[in-house]
């Protein structure tokens, strides 16, 4: 009875909504701005027509969370998504990676890379992360609080929200419309759009944090607040804008020259540190004990390094902007709090590895534990390189090459991408009720094609990087540059192409993982040998 | 509350804490990872004391070391100018057709001419300087606006069609075919007469080809089609080719002529970088 009349409330509240951006759509000052709003028009009243069709009592898989009382239906559709989104994310990232070696695969106006870029960045971070983390963040803190979400109306209401979010961004880089702000690409409606999610999202963790059953508060769901609170901060201040028109999709943002480079750069990084880095981290901290069977390694360091880096992130965006305009007292600031950033960085390393201890012969069997350890590392390695890299002198040398790629992609790769995998491959068995995964052996071939994908990615980006640096630095005897700028991006072919190989090889893996992934949903499991060979030694329970 | 406990694996104490199985050991914190962590804050502090780091009202802290980085840019850019001993100068002072009497001045000069070409001349002229269809070969002798260091010097100075500069090098081969000046037949007869110069397969050398060629090209390509660089107008005779070298692209350019531009670089680089360029195409091979 209840679901029936909350059922119309939406169903009332979706056709409203529709009705609005149909008007909107009409009175479009530019083609971009109506064909939005008709998207979001059918896709309203698609909602609206569905809740309509929908029976009062569904049959449904009653998976074990369900049975204890959490609210699991979103974090089903999120773990597909995840899923899906990373494949469309990760392809677009190959074909971008195939129009930088081969530029005649640029398609205009609406297939150019200045489109296709921020469709892959947004694509891997918002998509498929940012899915990934709602997703998680739903699970984990449901089961970390022994309390339902607070609201099932709430919970669908962010969940489908935020891909509507998607949505309106992915379409409109393909339309043209952005900011031309890195990684705030999308304009103000669709800011303000997100802006309206977020806080929904704010509060239902919040009032599930706060109805928790649990005297404590786990830090996993420390790592989940800080994300979602600081990116509402980050994401509020960088995209104030004015609108020209109400009607219309372009805005210009409030902020100019330096402090506009500076607000787009702490906010940017912070996107690193808040979106890329506490959130997955949110994500280990459950996710990892849960597979290996062990206890956190240590509290104390969990306290210590969340604080540490909630604090020291804020202010080391400036590195960003090495030798710029920006005055040399910010450049030294942005470059002292990347370098004390670095221990507490590795304080979440430390703290996945060492919950290993005692569990290290796992690694030999269980490939999603091994997913885990690589993720772990990778964070170590990259959040090294990150401090290395905004010193002033080694920033001189990388800023603007393909270094800064390199250094990305093994984080996103490396740590994003594989700890999300990890997460997904442990979520979908419970979430379906499933008593195993389709098949242990293609997650081993997920894991070795990404790993593969990332060595190689990497290795490359260095080398072209490096190679680019040095050359837009060679001067010959006389004092005149050697290279003209056409001439390095020439030397740098052959490494275009052999990144186009790598992300190739981790597009692979995602779509082995989807093949798993589909499977174990179907309810079926793969013949196959076991992973280890016959002899295990046990230890002793 | 509390259910501490000792974890048998690791012999440590857990914090009595537990959510969804999940415990949490008690370790303390690594001692090389807090010593670590110091370093790092007190080399931070070392830093901030040395370089410039805290804002205050209208300026920001110096830092002991004294350091700007526009100043540092500033130094960099007086010790380059000082490696070059001057001779960036003595090229400003030089004119263009003397520069060559002086092999010093003259193996810098073209130094930085190439270095430049590779910045604004390769996206026309390619890397090699070897040109393309519309683009003229550098590296050969025939010269459109002539090929002695001073008439490379003019060129590049004031440029080609570039209407901004009202000295700029100018010329417009007549629309033969589509305004009508010349019927398709006498197109076709001009055509061959010219193909046959370079013995270009399809030529033919005929009195009425003559004819045509005398009363409507010889003004600007010279009598016998040498070319007359100082009108601009192309040799026909050298089997050099600025658009397609066919008979059927002679017929296209006589119908409906082609006409490139080139920007006025004195304007743009500078008079001494211009001197530099002209020095260094003069140098390609096909100087005269």
């Amino acid at each position: 009875m209840g679901a029936t009349l909350r059922n119309i409330g939406w169903i009332i509240t979706l056709a409203a909504g529709a009705l609005f951006t149909l008007i909107l759509s009409a009175m479009g000052q530019d083609a971009p701005f109506r064909i939005q709003m008709g998207l979001v028009t059918a896709v309203l009243a698609l909602g609206a027509i569905i809740l309509m069709r929908r029976p009062d009592n569904p049959v449904r898989i009653l998976a074990q969370g369900e049975a204890e009382g959490y609210f699991d239906s979103p974090i089903r559709v999120g773990s597909v998504l995840t899923v899906f989104w990373a494949i469309i994310g990760m392809t677009v990232g190959v074909v971008i990676a195939l129009q930088l070696a081969w530029p005649e695969l640029n398609f205009g106006p609406y297939f150019n890379f200045g489109r296709l870029r921020p469709l892959h960045t947004s694509g891997v971070i918002f998509a498929f992360g940012g899915t990934a983390l709602i997703t998680t963040s739903f699970y984990v803190v449901q089961r970390t609080s022994r309390a339902r979400l607070i609201s099932d109306g709430l919970a669908w209401f962010v969940f489908w929200g935020y891909q509507l979010f998607l949505l309106l961004a992915a379409t409109g880089y393909i339309l043209g419309i952005t900011e031309g702000r890195e990684y705030a690409e999308p304009e103000w409606y669709t800011d303000l759009w997100l802006t309206i999610v977020w806080v929904a999202y704010l509060v239902l963790f919040l009032g599930t944090i706060i109805k928790r059953k649990e005297p404590h508060i786990y830090v996993a769901n420390w790592f989940y607040l800080a994300f979602i609170v600081t990116i509402a901060m980050l994401h509020v201040v960088n995209n104030l804008s004015v609108p020209v028109s109400l009607l219309g999709s372009k805005s210009y943002s409030v902020f100019s020259g330096v402090q506009d480079a500076l607000t787009q750069w702490w906010y940017g990084h912070n996107a690193v540190g808040f979106f890329l880095t506490a959130g997955f981290l949110g994500m280990m901290y459950y996710f990892m004990p849960k597979q290996a069977g062990r206890p956190v390694y240590s509290y104390r360091l969990s306290i210590i390094h969340f604080w540490a880096l909630i604090f020291l992130y804020i202010w080391a965006g400036p590195h960003h902007l090495h030798y710029t305009a920006l005055p040399d007292w910010a450049q030294t600031l942005g470059m002292v709090f990347s370098i004390m950033l670095w221990m507490p960085s590795w304080g979440g390393m430390i703290n996945g590895l060492m919950t290993l201890r005692g569990a290290w012969d796992k690694m030999r069997t269980d490939p999603i534990l091994r997913m885990m350890v690589l993720a772990v590392a990778f964070y170590g390695m990259s959040t090294f390189e990150g401090p290395v890299m905004s010193i002033k002198a080694v920033n001189a040398l990388s800023h603007y090459t393909d270094w800064t790629i390199g250094h990305v992609h093994s984080g996103a790769l490396g740590w994003v991408g594989m700890i999300s995998f990890a997460a997904v491959y442990f979520l979908v068995p419970r979430l379906w009720a499933r008593t195993q995964i389709y098949s242990l052996r293609m997650i081993n071939w997920h894991f070795w094609l990404a790993t593969s994908g990332i060595v190689v990615y990497a290795a490359v980006m260095w080398v072209s990087g490096i190679t680019q640096g040095l050359m837009w630095r060679e001067y010959d005897e006389q004092g005149f540059l050697v290279y003209s700028f056409a001439e390095t991006v020439a030397a740098l072919h052959p490494y275009y192409i052999a990144r186009v190989f790598g992300g190739a090889l981790y597009l692979a893996g995602a779509i082995v993982m989807a093949v798993n992934i589909w499977m174990t949903i179907a309810g079926k499991i793969r013949k196959e040998k076991p992973i280890a060979t016959a002899v295990t030694l046990q230890p002793a329970e | 509350m509390s259910n501490k406990e000792i974890d048998d694996l690791s012999g440590t104490e857990t914090t009595g804490h537990e959510w969804d199985g999940i415990k949490e050991l008690n370790t303390p914190l690594p001692r090389w990872w807090l010593w670590t962590f110091y370093g790092c804050i007190v080399f931070a502090l070392g830093y901030v004391i040395a370089y410039p780091a805290i804002p205050l009202i209208s300026s920001a802290t110096p830092g002991l070391l004294g350091y700007s980085s526009r100043a540092t840019l500033d130094a960099y850019l007086d010790a380059a100018k000082a490696a070059q001993g001057g001779l960036v100068q003595q090229v400003a002072d030089t004119p263009v057709a003397e520069i060559a009497s002086n092999p010093d001045l003259a193996r810098f000069a073209a130094a930085g001419g190439r270095s430049l070409f590779k910045v604004y001349c390769v996206q026309c002229h390619g890397t090699g300087a070897t040109g393309g269809p519309g683009y003229p070969n550098l590296n050969d002798d025939d010269w459109i606006w002539g090929g002695t260091i001073d008439q490379i010097y003019t060129t590049l100075t004031h440029g080609v069609r570039w209407e901004a500069d009202t000295d700029t090098r100018f010329n417009i081969m007549p629309n033969f075919g589509a305004d009508g000046l010349l019927e398709p037949a006498q197109i076709t007869t001009a055509a061959r007469y010219v193909a046959s110069l370079s013995g270009l397969e399809g030529g033919e050398n005929t009195p009425e080809g003559q004819q045509l060629f005398a009363e409507n090209c010889a003004a600007c390509h010279g009598d016998a089609g040498q070319g007359l660089p100082d009108m601009g107008g192309p040799s026909l005779v050298d089997a050099i080719w600025l658009y397609d070298g066919s008979l059927a692209g002679i017929e296209t350019q006589l119908q409906k002529p082609r006409h490139g531009v080139m920007p006025a670089w004195g304007a743009r680089l500078g008079d001494t970088a211009v001197k530099q360029l002209a020095v260094y195409v003069h140098s390609l091979g096909g100087g005269k």
